[in-house]
This record gives C-alpha cells, sequence and structure tokens, in this order.
C-alpha cells in the first residue's frame, strides 16, 4: 500500500484510499506512543524543515514531535527573526534550505496556495499545515481519526461544522475528507461567515440554527471565530455571537442526547463554546490534540517511504 | 512446488517446537511469547494453545510485535504496518520470539531493536518453523527450529494455515 500523492497539500487531493491508510498507520503510531520508549527508528536518515510563516503553537509542537518520535532530524524556521523580515522571497529561503540537504518540508504560510507553489518549484516533499483560508490537511485527518476513535467509523455519521466556516481553512479539508468517507455534513453559523455555494459545490447542508443542527448531528466540531482574518465586521459584538451561535451547557442539555464535542484550537472560551461545554466529559479536545502526533508521523512516515522513487 | 512439511508433519514439528519449549521454560514464570506479524502470530497461537492444552493452569503472557517501523529498507518498500499488542512488562524477562520463516535475519534484527523500545529482557531466544540455511545476511540464528532446509534466492517458502503445509515454490 501507497499513498497516491507525493506531497500533502490538501485533503482534496487525496483518494478515500489514501485517507484510510493515514487513519490506519496513525493507529498503529499511537501504540507507538503508549510504550515506554515513544520513539521508532523510520526516518533516521530524513531531515525535514518546519516553515511556518505563521504563528502556530499546537500544530507546530504536534510536527514537531512527530519528527522527533519518527528519528528524524528537524529545523525550525518561523518568519520573525529570519531574512523573511528582510525581503528574502518564499522560494529563495526554501532553496537555500533545501541545499543543506532537507528532504522533507512542512509548511504553513497565511497564503492560500503557499505549498502548491512551492510543489511545483521545488523536489522535496510537502507537507502543508495550514495555507491562508484554504486548507489544514493534517487537522482534518486527525479530526477524523478521533470521530472514528470514538464512535468506531466516519461513514453515515452525522457531523456538524459550526461558527466561522468562511475564514476557516479546517472546514475546508473537514468537508473533503468527510465527504470523501461517506459521513453527513451540516455547517451552520451566521449567514456573513458561510460562504456562498457551499451547499451546491460540495453536496453538504447549510444551516443558521445552531440548535437544529446540533439536535440532527452526533459530531459538532466548533470553530473559532478568527478575528485577526476579518477585516470588516460580519456579526455585531462577539456576547451577540455568543448568544446567538455559542454553545452552552443548557443548549447540550436540552438536546435529549449526548453529542461529541470538537473544536481544533484555539478555543476562544466564552465565545463559539462555554468553558463548562470545553471541559466536559463531551469534549474530546484533548484527544484530539494527543490524537495529532500519530496523525501526523503517519502522514510524514508515508510520504517518506514515497520520497525515494523520486 | 515441493512440499515441505506436509499437514501432519505440520503438526507433528509445532508439537515438537511446544515441547522443546516446555523443556527450557516449564513452568514459564519468567517467560513470555512474543510473535512477529503478521505470519509470526498464526504460529505463535498455535504453540502457546499447544502448550496450554498441555499444561491448562499455566499463566503464559503472549503478544504481537510489528516491526514494519523498524525496518531498514523504509526507501524501498513501504510496508503496511500491523498491530503491536504487548501488554506485559519484558523487562527481565525470558522473551522467546516466534516466527514462521527465517531467512535473511533482517525480520529478526528489527524485531530486537523493537523489543528494546519495550525494556530491557533477561534474555532473548528465537523459534521459527522454518530455517532457510546459506540466506543469512546477518549473524543470526534460531534457538529452536521446526525444519531446516537449503534454498536458492529466487524461491519462496510459503507457510500456508489454511490448508495446513509448507511449501517451496
Amino acid at each position: 500500500m501507497q499513498l497516491s500523492t507525493r506531497h500533502l497539500l490538501g485533503i482534496k487531493d487525496l483518494q478515500a484510499s489514501d485517507i484510510q491508510l493515514i487513519l490506519d498507520t496513525a493507529a498503529q503510531f499511537k501504540e507507538v506512543l503508549q510504550r515506554p520508549i515513544k520513539k521508532v527508528p523510520s526516518l533516521r536518515d530524513v531531515t525535514i524543515v518546519n516553515l511556518f510563516y505563521e504563528n502556530s503553537t499546537r500544530t507546530r509542537i504536534s510536527f514537531e514531535l512527530a519528527e522527533k518520535r519518527l528519528s528524524a532530524d528537524t529545523i525550525n524556521f518561523t518568519a520573525s527573526g529570519s531574512s523573511a523580515a528582510k525581503g528574502e522571497t518564499l522560494l529563495d529561503t526554501v532553496n537555500n534550505i533545501l541545499s543543506m540537504k532537507v528532504d522533507m518540508v512542512v509548511m504553513r504560510h497565511s497564503a492560500s496556495g503557499a505549498p502548491h507553489f512551492l510543489a511545483q518549484h521545488i523536489p522535496a516533499a510537502i507537507v502543508n499545515a495550514g495555507d491562508g483560508i484554504n486548507e489544514h490537511p493534517t487537522q482534518a485527518l486527525l479530526d477524523a481519526f478521533s470521530i472514528r476513535e470514538k464512535l468506531g467509523t466516519l461513514e453515515g455519521k452525522k457531523v456538524a461544522i459550526i461558527g466561522d466556516i468562511m475564514h476557516s481553512r479546517v472546514a475546508l479539508s473537514n468537508i473533503y475528507l468527510l465527504k470523501k468517507m461517506g459521513a453527513e455534513v451540516t455547517v451552520a453559523g451566521p449567514p456573513t461567515l458561510i460562504p456562498k455555494y457551499l451547499q451546491q459545490s460540495f453536496g453538504i447542508n447549510v444551516s443558521y440554527n445552531v440548535e437544529e443542527t446540533l439536535k440532527w448531528c452526533d459530531v459538532a466540531n466548533v470553530l473559532r471565530i478568527q478575528l485577526e482574518r476579518q477585516n470588516q465586521p460580519l456579526f455585531s459584538s462577539l456576547r451577540e455571537y455568543n448568544l446567538a451561535f455559542g454553545i452552552s451547557r443548557k443548549l447540550l442539555d436540552s438536546l435529549n442526547k449526548e453529542i461529541v464535542i470538537m473544536h481544533p484550537g484555539p478555543i476562544n472560551r466564552g465565545v463559539e463554546i462555554d468553558s463548562d461545554v470545553a471541559d466536559s466529559k463531551q469534549s474530546i479536545i484533548l484527544q484530539q490534540v494527543e490524537n495529532g502526533v500519530a496523525v501526523r508521523m503517519a502522514a510524514l512516515y508515508l510520504l517518506a517511504g514515497k520520497r525515494s522513487e523520486n | 512446488m515441493k512440499t515441505i512439511l506436509s499437514k501432519d508433519q505440520l503438526h507433528l514439528t509445532i508439537n515438537r517446537l511446544s515441547h522443546q519449549l516446555i523443556e527450557n521454560h516449564f513452568p514459564f514464570i519468567n517467560t513470555v511469547v512474543i510473535g512477529l506479524q503478521p505470519r509470526g502470530v498464526l504460529l505463535a497461537s498455535k504453540i502457546v494453545e499447544q502448550i496450554k492444552a498441555e499444561h491448562p493452569s499455566l499463566s503464559l503472557p503472549y503478544g504481537m510485535l510489528d516491526i514494519t517501523f523498524y525496518r531498514d529498507d523504509v526507501h524501498k518498500e513501504l510496508h503496511t504496518a500491523n498491530q503491536t499488542t504487548i501488554n506485559f512488562s519484558i523487562e527481565n524477562k525470558n522473551v522467546i520470539l516466534i516466527d514462521d520463516v527465517l531467512y535473511t535475519g533482517r525480520t529478526i534484527r528489527a524485531a530486537m531493536d523493537a523489543l528494546l523500545d519495550f525494556g530491557r529482557a533477561e534474555k532473548v531466544e528465537l523459534c521459527v518453523l522454518i530455517d532457510r540455511r546459506f540466506n543469512r545476511q546477518l549473524p543470526i540464528q534460531p534457538d529452536y527450529t521446526g525444519k531446516a532446509i537449503d534454498s536458492i534466492l529466487s524461491q519462496k517458502v510459503t507457510v500456508d494455515w489454511n490448508s495446513p503445509q509448507v511449501v517451496l515454490f
């Protein structure tokens, strides 16, 4: 079994069998992470650069940990404090790093399509760790892994994605993945934060009513309101957003069933989700983070195997 | 195609291997059995079954080890990983590694590396059904051998558990 692609740029380019392979391999890596020595020698001869042009806590640490658990050598690059601040282009920066014999690039960039651009110009395998408002494939994979772990399968499950759909790369990657794996998807939020034509393009449901959506779903993936990407007011206030679209304990208690609550982080407590929901037993937010390392190990391992063919 | 072990011979051989383990390890107080994924576990479970049939009161810890992530040919060929289940400590234990065919020795090398990540075993022994002599690429020899055979590189040894027999192609 092999991946059908050399890079992990987005879920859009993956086949269902690729997703299955990554999730199955991740399950084996999760077992590795329970061992006394949580490390395997698979990528001993691989050097990986983590190229982060945008802030990150979870994803950067998770990737770095995944690389170290696979015994790869890692270099960390953050845009601030580098020559990018002096005006060096992305391609120049990467080519300079690659000339020091680096095999793989994990990158996050605020421009959508930046990793796709790089993939056309450099020989190294690229893993997209989030590009602008386009995709965040490893987040969608770890979300899928977490749902599968909790509910056994993705097929036929009803997943709601709630919140700032417009600015969310997590939402887009999740929609692609869930549709490919046979889950039903509803996106919910204020009309100003849900792009037009989403329904037609992806065959998913769109709802502006959070309560109805929660009644329908098995899993609610709650997204962060991305104030940093909003350059115009799209709702009147955070308080009002919380009242109309926030997930509260009271709302969950009124459902008469226990749904699974997910959030990709970082959480705006008291905005899209209340603290007593985020910290409740229903929430698998911290399991998502835990699974992130195993899923990223799987993706890197499978891509590194692919690398030698070229 | 040549039959190396027929159904009856295979049964006898597994029986003998089980008795050799009983002879050396009874009452298995400090001994654990680990089968290698994917095919070694089939043999291992049969041997454990046999030992338990003879000594029903015995508690013999039995685990499965997958060595995919420890292979030295990750860049030549990608293998699909299988499940590893070792629900006990191997620290200071006698470990009996079980695989179906010993060939180049590379799998066992990887298995020993993998085992180290679970703790420091007192002693590690190797039990195989078929030993393909003269094909070793590493200095590794079995402690218990079902049958040693001479074969050339282009041949393939298959243990068929569905219609139990061992054949050489």
